[in-house]
């Protein structure tokens, strides 16, 4: 099997309850490598939830999810960003004390190799690695046009610049698998179109894939080549944005019958 | 970006050169006819610079709340003064001088550490699965019970290692110095004091620092950022315990004896663990210099209130509120919290290389840019 034909995530039969509460049952989907692939549906319809189980928050109560035909069911939240999943919120939660350029070297914690006694005598190798880190979080803030904020708070940004380093520093975690929750919430339209560009750069220049949670359905008909929708937890239609905008099923689910 | 770290070689300098400086300085005290009294207080604000930052540590910068931290202190305070013993009684030494003493000191010093950090770890692992209140009141507990299984073991001489207790012989040539020895060995203590709290610094500007503090601005995105919350806790929690530990091993050297109340969650005395929670919380959390400031000035209150001529001098009213320090100390918490709610230096950290270079530009009439003062390393 060759490298591009294994699909980066492979969700099959996935479903979570609470209780009573079937929060999401049933959940199929596959992205393959560089896809761009939107999740809608109304508000509660489960889509958060979906996140939580990709990234280790909940543990499914039934079902599998394969990284590259890998299994990760049940791993803890940091092993699924081992693996190679990462995240952003919908209610932005940085490192709201730290500086913007460690809210990005945090997330390279990871994968830093030297240990207790290069931090603490400061060996060349701390100086080098940590020379390294600040060279490829200042590049990363680059992307986003974020390096002459390096070291202000993260708290002093502006909201669409917050959202922006949240990508940034999921990007810092080098996933294979970016999940983005909601990226255009709480934006005005020229910040919408800011972050279009945003998304369409990093996946050309990252070649990763992509799964979007979004409200906004210009971004989401503009940008995503696959559209799942769910509601109650349930898939209800997945196809071709042009498909999806047509679908009675999607209609009635936003619209009311 | 490729010069963030360059004028970092010469806060090194300035700061070994200060420290050497200290350290001769407290080297000399013999020579500068210095006091028993005086360096018995010197000491005595080493430990609690230390014990102030490691908890800072896990308070500041981890964001968890502990109330159990003079716990550890105890174990590392026992473990100095029984190891030390156990060498003197194989004959290691037989007087407090010379290299062979200097060996076992330093062993001393470091198994109260580790041992410390033992502990730290067996507490922690339980512990840090709660969070907020819940932890504070587990840690409380975990602080009682160390000094309970303390007075509790046979061999550290069931409730005291003091002279006068069931063992006489068990403390009587142990770690403790005699008056004139605190006065020449006054070194040690501020070399330890200098080493833990640079080293602390060293921990919290490293990947360690980044990932405790991503821990407490936010545990979830922590996660979702690959850090291993639960390990970095623990972690944080046992260096913590190591500081406190060796914070002991220098209180065993300038106690003549040594009994588990000192090590208690409330005390007459200023060392209990609630105390240096609020000496953290005046300092500022996530300030190691706002730690040993607040240490110093609320050791120096404390000392002042007690011991001052100018007590007497107040109106009666005032006085009899002076024979209870604890009042004064709420109140200077209550005026903190009003009116710096994040501490007297809140994150801020002082740093020597950037106040004399700020001085420098100053004089040329060069302001230094907001920037590189905020950045301050």
């Amino acid at each position: 099997m060759n490298e591009a034909s294994v699909p980066v995530l492979k969700a099959e039969h996935l479903g979570i309850s609470f209780g009573g509460l079937k929060a999401v049952s049933d959940f199929n989907m596959e992205i393959r490598p560089g896809e761009l692939v939107g999740l809608i549906g109304p508000n509660g319809a489960g889509k958060t939830t979906v996140f939580n189980l990709l990234t280790g928050v909940y543990k499914p109560t039934e079902g599998e999810i394969y990284l590259y035909g890998k299994l990760i069911n049940g791993m803890r939240t940091h092993e699924t960003v081992a693996a190679g999943i990462a995240r952003t919120f919908q209610n932005i939660r940085l490192f709201s004390q730290m500086s913007v350029i460690d809210n990005v070297k945090a997330a390279f914690t990871k994968d830093i190799k030297y240990g207790f006694g290069a931090a603490i005598f400061r060996t060349p190798g701390y100086w080098r690695t940590e020379k390294e880190l600040d060279d490829r979080a200042m590049e990363l803030l680059g992307i986003f046009g974020l390096e002459d904020k390096a070291d202000a708070p993260a708290s002093s940004l502006p909201y669409g610049q917050q959202r922006k380093l949240e990508i940034a520093r999921a990007l810092a975690t080098n996933m294979k698998l970016l999940l983005l929750d909601e990226p255009a919430a709480g934006m005005n339209p020229t910040e919408t179109s800011e972050l279009l560009s945003c998304i369409n750069t990093i996946r050309e220049k990252f070649g990763i894939a992509i799964l979007l949670i979004e409200h906004d359905m210009s971004l989401v008909m503009n940008v995503c080549q696959r559209i799942q929708v769910i509601n109650f937890g349930q898939t209800i239609a997945a196809g071709l944005p042009g498909e999806i905008a047509a679908d009675p099923e999607v209609i009635r689910a936003y619209l009311g019958s | 970006m490729t010069n963030r770290n360059e004028k970092k070689a010469g806060g090194y300098l300035l700061n070994t050169l200060l420290s050497a400086a200290v350290i001769v300085l407290a080297a000399m005290a013999p020579q500068l006819g210095a006091s028993v009294k005086g360096v018995t207080i010197l000491w005595q604000l080493c430990y609690f610079i230390i014990l102030a930052c490691s908890l800072n540590l896990v308070m500041g910068f981890l964001g968890q709340l502990s109330l159990g931290h003079c716990g550890f202190m105890g174990v590392g305070a026992y473990a100095a003064a029984l190891i030390s013993l156990a060498f003197q009684r194989a004959g290691i030494y037989t007087e407090k001088s010379g290299a062979a003493f200097m060996l076992v000191l330093l062993i001393c010093i470091l198994a109260a550490g580790l041992l410390a950090a033992l502990v730290g770890l067996l507490v922690g692992i339980p512990a840090l699965r709660m969070k907020g209140d819940y932890l504070a009141i587990i840690t409380l507990g975990f602080g009682l019970i160390i000094v309970n299984i303390i007075n509790n073991l046979p061999f550290c001489g069931m409730g005291g290692l003091s002279q006068g207790s069931a063992a006489p012989a068990l403390y009587a040539n142990g770690l403790g110095f005699v008056a004139k020895q605190l006065v020449s060995y006054l070194w040690i203590p501020v070399v330890l004091t200098i080493v833990c709290v640079a080293a602390m610094f060293m921990f919290v500007r490293s990947k360690y620092g980044r990932a405790i503090m991503a821990i407490r601005d936010n545990e979830i995105a922590a996660a979702a950022s690959g850090i291993d919350v639960s390990h970095y806790k623990v972690l944080t929690f046992a260096v913590g315990a190591f500081f406190a530990g060796i914070a002991g091993a220098i209180f065993a050297m300038c106690s003549s004896t040594l009994s588990t109340a000192s090590f208690n969650f409330t005390s007459s005395s200023i060392l209990n663990s609630t105390f240096i929670v609020v000496m953290v919380v005046i300092g500022g959390m996530g300030s190691l210099t706002g730690s040993s400031a607040a240490a110093v000035l609320l050791y120096l209150l404390n000392y002042t209130i007690k011991n001052g001529k100018w007590v007497h001098a107040l109106p009666l009213f005032m006085r009899q509120a002076f024979a209870y320090p604890m009042l004064v100390y709420s109140i200077v918490m209550v005026v903190v919290i009003i009116f710096r709610p994040h501490g007297i230096f809140g994150t801020y950290e002082f740093s020597l290389y950037n106040s004399v270079s700020e001085l420098f530009s100053g004089k040329r009439g060069k302001k230094v840019p907001v920037k590189e003062a905020a950045e301050n390393e």
